[in-house]
């Protein structure tokens, strides 16, 4: 049956998406320490996280804000941080360009980070999907990740520098990146890719507004994409 | 702060941010991409976050932006756990486990 098989990839969906709270929640809660420090009221705080819906870009506009730089250059540079997700968009196009645009307009809004990496990884694994699972799947990571992203932001905005430093919350998200980022090295191009990356964006970091990044995954994709054209069996594990 | 700034920004950097979201899913929908694109999108993920930690685990802002040896094994740990082990919450995990004993014994 087409429905309990949806039913199934949408739970799956929620089982994957659930250990993501470990990061989501702490890092919401610092958002919302943050943003709150930085002098937002609780409204600006939530606005930024249900309109916005994008930790690295929040934080990015922010600290910008708080030092008076001038609202343009906030801006770009906060949206160049959320570059990534025209390529993750982009990316999903082939699995979910047949849903209705509705439901493109929900997995946009909902795209971040932790569902466009579930899902990809998912569809991989699961060829045989119909748009119906795939769509399933997507609104199960998204059931526990952006609720409590939200909740989480009030929480932090509501309880202030309570939190001590030795937590080490910076680092939750370079935990989550990176565990996200080992499963996904399945064949040499994708680790080829991952490397050049990696160098491009250490090489070119001196770059303003975020532009490394920019640099280091175009820089990232060529080297995937002409490793697998020269080579089509490198796709295979 | 100042409020018009503010809310500037955040209707802005929403919409906006939306705008990047929806350009190809909504646009482009089922059309079918030329198989060169689908080659360079299949890298996409591997290619936009490995270049979005690399600065942050070799040049911590919590540190001032000085190479700091927890972390450091801890981003060591996360990345090669979810290599062998394909498991993403076991990573986190173990990953989380060496940053706080690290800070624990260096700090």
């Amino acid at each position: 049956m087409a429905t309990e098989t949806t039913k199934s990839a949408y739970w799956q969906g929620v089982r994957d998406g659930a250990p993501f709270l470990l990061v989501v929640c702490p890092f919401a809660l610092l958002f919302g320490v943050v943003a709150t420090e930085a002098g937002l009221d609780v409204v600006e705080t939530m606005a930024f996280s249900v309109l916005v819906i994008a930790g690295a870009a929040q934080f990015t506009a922010v600290e910008l804000l708080k030092n008076d730089a001038p609202t343009v250059i906030a801006l770009v540079s906060a949206l160049t941080v959320n570059l990534r997700m025209a390529m993750y968009s982009a990316s999903l196009t082939p699995h979910l360009g047949a849903a209705t645009l509705w439901q493109r307009a929900l997995v946009a809004y909902f795209t971040v980070d932790q569902t466009y990496a579930c899902s990809v990884l998912a569809y991989d694994r699961n060829p045989d999907w119909s748009v119906a699972q795939k769509l399933g799947y997507f609104f199960g990571t998204v059931t526990p990740i952006c609720p409590l992203w939200y909740v989480f932001t009030l929480v932090g905005a509501l309880a202030g520098n309570a939190i001590p430093d030795g937590l080490a919350l910076d680092f939750a998200v370079p935990i989550t990146f990176l565990a996200l980022i080992g499963p996904m090295l399945r064949t040499r191009a994708h680790m080829a890719a991952a490397f050049v990356s990696v160098v491009t964006a250490l090489v070119f970091a001196f770059l303003p507004y975020n532009l490394g990044l920019l640099v280091a995954a175009l820089a990232g994709m060529m080297t995937g994409a002409e490793i697998e054209r020269r080579d089509p069996e490198s796709l295979l594990p | 702060m100042n409020e018009v700034a503010v809310w500037t920004v955040i209707v802005l950097l929403g919409l906006g941010t939306f705008g990047l979201r929806f350009v190809f899913t909504g646009v482009i929908g089922d059309r079918q991409l030329p198989p060169w694109i689908l080659r360079h999108l299949r890298y996409t993920a591997v290619a936009v976050l490995p270049g979005l930690v690399a600065p942050l685990v070799v040049w911590p802002s919590a540190t001032g932006g000085q190479l700091d040896p927890p972390r450091l094994a801890a981003a060591a740990v996360t990345l090669a756990t979810g290599l062998f082990s394909r498991n993403v919450v076991a990573a986190i995990l173990l990953g989380a486990a060496t940053l706080y004993a690290g800070l624990y014994l260096l700090g």
